[in-house]
Order: C-alpha cells, then structure tokens, then sequence
C-alpha cells in the first residue's frame, strides 16, 4: 500500500478543522474531469463531517494532457497568497470546462484580488517551484492518476463515489475514537 | 506464476524495433544511460492510458538521474504514431509487432493467454544490465515510485 511522502506539513493547502483525527490528501488537477467529480463530494465531507476532517489539496497537473492545469494550479496558488486559496480552487473547479488564461484572470478579478500581485505570484519561480515540489511527492507517494486520496497517510480506494471517501474517513475517525 | 520477468543482475536483452515508422530503437544504442522499460499491454486502454501519461511527466524526474523511459506494447508503429500524437507523449514507444511479442517474451514479460505484453517495469543501468524489475497485475498501474527508488538506490551505489 502506497504511503504519502513527505507527510503533511504547515506548507500544505489545508482546510477543514484543525487537530481532526482524519486528514485527507487528495492530489488532484484542475482540468480532469474525475477531480471535478470528486470536488463537491469534498465539499459535502467537509460540510458532514466537520469535526472529523482536515483536507489538503496538492497539485498533480498532468500537463500534457490537460494543457491549462498548470496555469491553474498557479492561479489558485497564486491566490492562495493573498489568503483565498480555497475561494479560488472552488472557482476552478466549478469551471473547470473553460479554463485559459483569460478565465483564471477573470476569477482572480471576481474574488477582488490585487490583481499586481496576483499577476506577479502567479508567473513566480516560487510558486512554480511549489505545484512541481506537489507533483513529484505524488510522484513518490504512487500516484498513477488523478484523483488520488490517502486517509492519514495512506492511499485508498476510491471508486468515484461519495460513499468511497465517506467509508474511509469514517473507518478511521472510528479508530481514532 | 508460470514464467517469471527477468530480474535484477540479468543482462538485458537487446532490441531492435521500430519506435516511429521510419526509425528503429536498439537498446544498445542507449549505453551510457539508464533505460526504464515499460512494457504495457495496449495503446489506449485506460490504465495504459493514465500510466503513460504519468510517466510524460514524470520524464524531467527520470532525466534528474540519466534516466529515459520507453514504452513498449504489441501495437504497431502506425497505432503507436497515433497514440502519442493523441496524448502528446514525448518519449519513445517501441513496436513489439513482428515478430509478435518477441521482447517480451525475452524479458519474460508476455502473456501468451492475450497475446499482447504483461504490464512490466525494468530498470537497466548505463552497461545494460537490470536494476529492478517489476511485474504489476493487468489492471493495476503501477505509478512511477518505485522506478524513482530504483534509481535513486543506483546513485547511492555509485557513491
């Protein structure tokens, strides 16, 4: 069974409540088709299970594939360092048939960001360093496409459904009580 | 399992097939750098599918420690031509077509029940001999971590 490297860290894009027994990792890419399926299963395990869950997003942009998931997962970095990262994931994925440069500029501008700044971080080594540090530890933690989950650590098997995600997070709250 | 791939300390067997219509690959023309072989049962399967598109960007990560990946199925050069046209993959994808299987079956890597290649990973040094070899059920694909350790393990032996 696959584990995840490096574990999570104050580094990681994370919400969610804070000290939850349960923390789920999905590495995902904002322009598969399969990740905006899993996106409002997040949200609703986020909305039933409050108490039991810290979720963290790392960027796995296949960038041939899906050529706008790399200026995307920028982007919502990018937002990320004006403190509305997860605003700006949301948008993302709930557009994510119409993503270009154009689109992700006009979220920047809907969620009212500087918008020097964004332009700035957006094209910035660091950040860039950032999404390529993300991929790599999915790299080395067995990814084999996106989505991928792991529950504290480990992969699990989801199925493209919610109960997939619900069972594990649930499976390891219990164990954790 | 009736008929194990060949692994690690095994000299890897020459090959000499066609990677684009018009050229052709042989793996000693690869000495003095790491190969990852990667045999796959079939162009556009959906497991084959997601495994190489890993593998597209896992190829900078590779290339950190001399590292190539190819690819390598049954389909022909005219079915591969179009697969990495399609997926915009830019390594090499080698022809096992005719005679039908004929490296795999010297890695030890063809499933003569289908007809086509299991899904098996080798890593071959800069002198051709194998690393790490892995054999992942059909349905399952494997990622890229354990082709990344290999390679790291050999440049700590180096050392």
């Amino acid at each position: 069974m696959s584990t995840l490297k490096p574990p999570v860290s104050g580094s990681d894009r994370q919400t969610g409540y804070r000290g939850a027994p349960v923390t789920l990792v999905e590495y995902g890419d904002y322009q598969c088709s399969h990740c905006g399926i899993a996106h409002p299963f997040i949200k609703r395990l986020l909305a039933e299970k409050e108490k039991d869950i810290l979720f963290v997003f790392r960027n796995f942009p296949l960038q041939e594939a899906h050529p706008a998931a790399y200026i995307a997962a920028l982007a919502a970095e990018a937002a990320g360092q004006q403190g509305k990262f997860w605003l700006m994931h949301d948008i993302i994925f709930e557009h994510q048939d119409h993503l270009d440069g154009n689109s992700l500029l006009s979220f920047a501008e809907a969620l009212d960001l500087d918008m020097q700044q964004f332009a700035q971080d957006w094209k910035s080594e660091a950040l860039q360093q950032k999404v390529e540090a993300d991929f790599e530890s999915g790299i080395r933690s067995g990814v084999n496409g996106t989505p991928t989950f792991f529950v504290n650590g480990e992969k699990i098997a989801y199925d493209e459904t919610y109960e997939s995600l619900l069972h594990a997070v649930e499976r390891e709250a219990q164990a954790h009580r | 399992m009736a008929g194990s791939i060949l692994e690690k300390g095994a000299a890897a067997p020459d090959f000499d097939l066609h990677c684009t219509p018009d050229q052709r690959l042989k793996l000693h023309d690869l000495k003095g750098k790491r190969v990852i072989l990667a045999f796959y049962p079939a162009d556009w399967s959906p497991v084959c599918s997601d495994q190489m598109a890993v593998y597209n960007e896992a190829r900078k990560l590779f290339q950190q420690h001399n590292a190539e990946v190819i690819g390598i199925s049954v389909d022909s050069k005219w079915c591969h031509l179009a697969f990495e046209q399609d997926r915009h993959l830019h390594f090499p994808l080698l022809a096992d077509f005719e005679p039908k299987g004929e490296v795999s079956r010297l890695y030890g890597a063809y499933n003569e029940e289908d007809g086509q290649s299991k899904r098996a990973l080798f890593v071959i040094d800069e002198q051709g001999v194998i690393q790490w070899s892995y054999l992942s059920p059909d349905g399952i694909n494997p990622g890229a971590d354990g082709i990344l350790e290999a390679l790291e393990t050999m440049d700590n032996g180096q050392h």
